[in-house]
């Protein structure tokens, strides 16, 4: 597991500052919340009313009022897209890094099978995502905690487990992508996550785009359905569990047999 | 038997072939290294050095032939192949925020060997400071850094692409001198050189290789005995006839050098009439060789 220290090591300076960053804004926003709460309950039904715009956010069949409507619209908008921005980065930079820094002719001239390497450093990744999941987890509850709401904790639970797997999905893809480039690839991973976000979003505004959920991981996020069913969307979760094991496939049989730049 | 050759083929290739794309990249290539030789791998930017030892790596795959390191497949047996042999790559590149001595850890990690004392016998001997980050190192200490993950280990075969490039004179002297402490305790070296003189100083045997195919490969002495001759005449700064068998011939204000391969009596005859004051026959230095090579 020498390369998976090794990746965690060189992380931890991007590891940290995104989780301060993603967990800082979502506390920020928990804080305010005990201020706008008053308001928030006409703010619904204006969002109601807004058609399109708000569908498009899923805006309009959460109540405002709740904190968990909250959550899922302010929150989740910031680690929604934060941890998939964060997830991207790690998956398309991991295999890539190594031949845009030319490193990786250091690295693939140890006795390390590439299958391993493939493995390690996919563990590293999944190691980081859980560790920005679990400090925005704690500051949540601390935010939480500190503003003396008691939400469904059940619901908060999924919510979180459903953008930690988008993460997981993102990553996963776009370690997949990381394996067949040689010069990084940064800009790639970050459009495909801003795009996974954009779809949702056309998918929400237009009903017969609605096959757009099936690509998207954001479909499996969405709050409305989170709040108002209890569970996660099961087609859409499914469609992406297969993704992210095709692009962790990919990587893995792909990469051994890449020749390297 | 250690210090000597001893019959085995460390290195093995059969028909080793690789295109990038059309490019070519080496062509149908049977080179055999035997265990305890200091072989050198001589050839131009581009003639195909790097990937036949990218291929033998296993960092690129050979489009066509095979090839066998320790008399393992280096398809099949990557891993094992690689815990016994040490890569100088001819560009060092490493983890640049990371320092010296964790990237030389890292490297001891990876082998899963504690390779202390000997990394830091080799720091020592090399000038190394082990306490610098990677990215404040010039070329040549990283190339040191290079040097100490390639032999820390002390593995039975090195693999050194172009090691001298950006060492200064001091450097280069202390890193053959470990190279041939290393020789003599058994180790294989193969080293791809532009540095003539040095492969001529310290290799038992070479290989020349020309736009991707293998045109050479012998003993060193063998190689330094060709037919061609180095002939350098005074008094004449023009010859009116051209023999057929020179090459490389050059004049200046106090007469001619040229390579001569072919029949010395033809040579004798065509030169009798000429108003030469002194006249030299010799051996061609391997530079000369190279050339010869070459054309």
């Amino acid at each position: 597991m020498v390369l998976f220290r090794h990746e965690l090591s060189c992380g931890k300076h991007m590891l940290w500052i995104w989780s301060a960053i993603i967990s800082g804004m979502l506390l920020i926003c928990i804080l305010v919340y005990p201020e706008m709460k008053q308001q928030m309950t006409d703010i619904s039904g204006m969002f109601a009313d807004m058609g399109a715009f708000s569908a498009a956010f899923g805006m309009d069949q959460l109540n405002f009022g709740e904190f968990i409507g909250f959550f899922c619209v302010e929150c989740g908008n910031i680690l929604g897209l934060g941890g998939a921005f964060f997830a991207a980065l790690l998956g398309i930079s991991s295999l890539a890094k190594e031949e845009k820094e030319q490193t990786a002719e250091f690295l693939l001239t140890h006795p390390i099978r590439r299958q391993n390497a493939v493995l390690q450093k996919f563990a590293a990744i999944l190691t980081q995502i859980l560790i920005l999941n679990g400090v925005v987890s704690i500051v949540t509850m601390a935010g939480i905690a500190f503003i003396q709401e008691t939400p469904d904790y059940g619901t908060l639970a999924l919510l979180c487990f459903a953008y930690l797997f988008l993460q997981i999905e993102i990553a996963s893809i776009c370690f997949g992508v990381s394996a067949f480039l040689s010069k990084g690839g940064l800009g790639m991973g970050l459009g495909l996550a801003a795009v996974f976000y954009f779809l949702n979003i056309i998918s929400n505004l237009l009903d017969k785009m609605d096959f757009l959920k099936y690509v998207t991981p954001f479909s499996y996020t969405e709050g409305t359905f989170i709040v108002t069913e209890g569970r996660i969307d099961g087609p859409y979760f499914t469609v992406g569990v297969i993704l992210a094991l095709a692009g962790i496939l990919t990587a893995y049989y792909w990469y051994p047999k890449k020749d390297i730049a | 038997m250690k210090g000597s050759i001893t019959g085995m083929n460390i290195i093995e290739t059969k028909g080793l072939t690789k295109y990038y794309g059309k490019a070519r990249g080496i062509l149908d290539m049977n080179l055999t290294v035997q265990e305890g030789d200091f072989f050198g791998f001589i050839g131009p930017n581009g003639a195909g050095k790097s990937t036949a030892i990218r291929i033998l790596l296993g960092l690129i795959s050979p489009t066509k032939g095979s090839a066998k390191i320790m008399g393992k497949d280096i398809l099949t047996h990557p891993k094992e192949i690689l815990s016994e042999t040490g890569y100088m790559p001819s560009e060092s590149a490493f983890y640049n925020n990371m320092k010296v001595k964790d990237l030389i850890k890292l490297s001891a990690d990876f082998r899963k060997k504690d390779c202390a004392a000997e990394s830091n016998r080799l720091c020592e001997r090399l000038l190394l400071d082990r306490n610098k980050k990677i990215c404040e190192l010039s070329l040549g200490n990283r190339k040191k850094v290079s040097i100490v993950c390639a032999l820390q280990h002390m593995p039975r075969l090195c693999i050194l692409d172009e090691p001298t490039n950006g060492l200064d004179p001091l450097i280069q002297r202390e890193f053959y001198k470990i190279l041939q402490e290393r020789n003599k305790q058994g180790s294989t070296i193969f080293l791809s050189s532009h540095a003539l003189s040095e492969v001529q100083k310290y290799c038992k045997h070479a290989a020349v290789i020309r736009e991707g195919k293998l045109l050479v490969s012998d003993q060193m002495d063998h190689l330094g005995h060709t037919q061609a001759k180095r002939v350098v005449l005074r008094g004449v700064t023009e010859l009116s006839n051209q023999l057929c068998g020179i090459k490389d011939m050059q004049t200046d204000s106090e007469g001619i050098r040229f390579l001569y391969s072919g029949n010395l009596k033809t040579l004798l005859s065509f030169l009798a009439p000429l108003p030469i004051t002194d006249i030299s026959i010799t051996e061609p230095d391997l530079e000369e060789i190279f050339i010869h090579y070459y054309e």
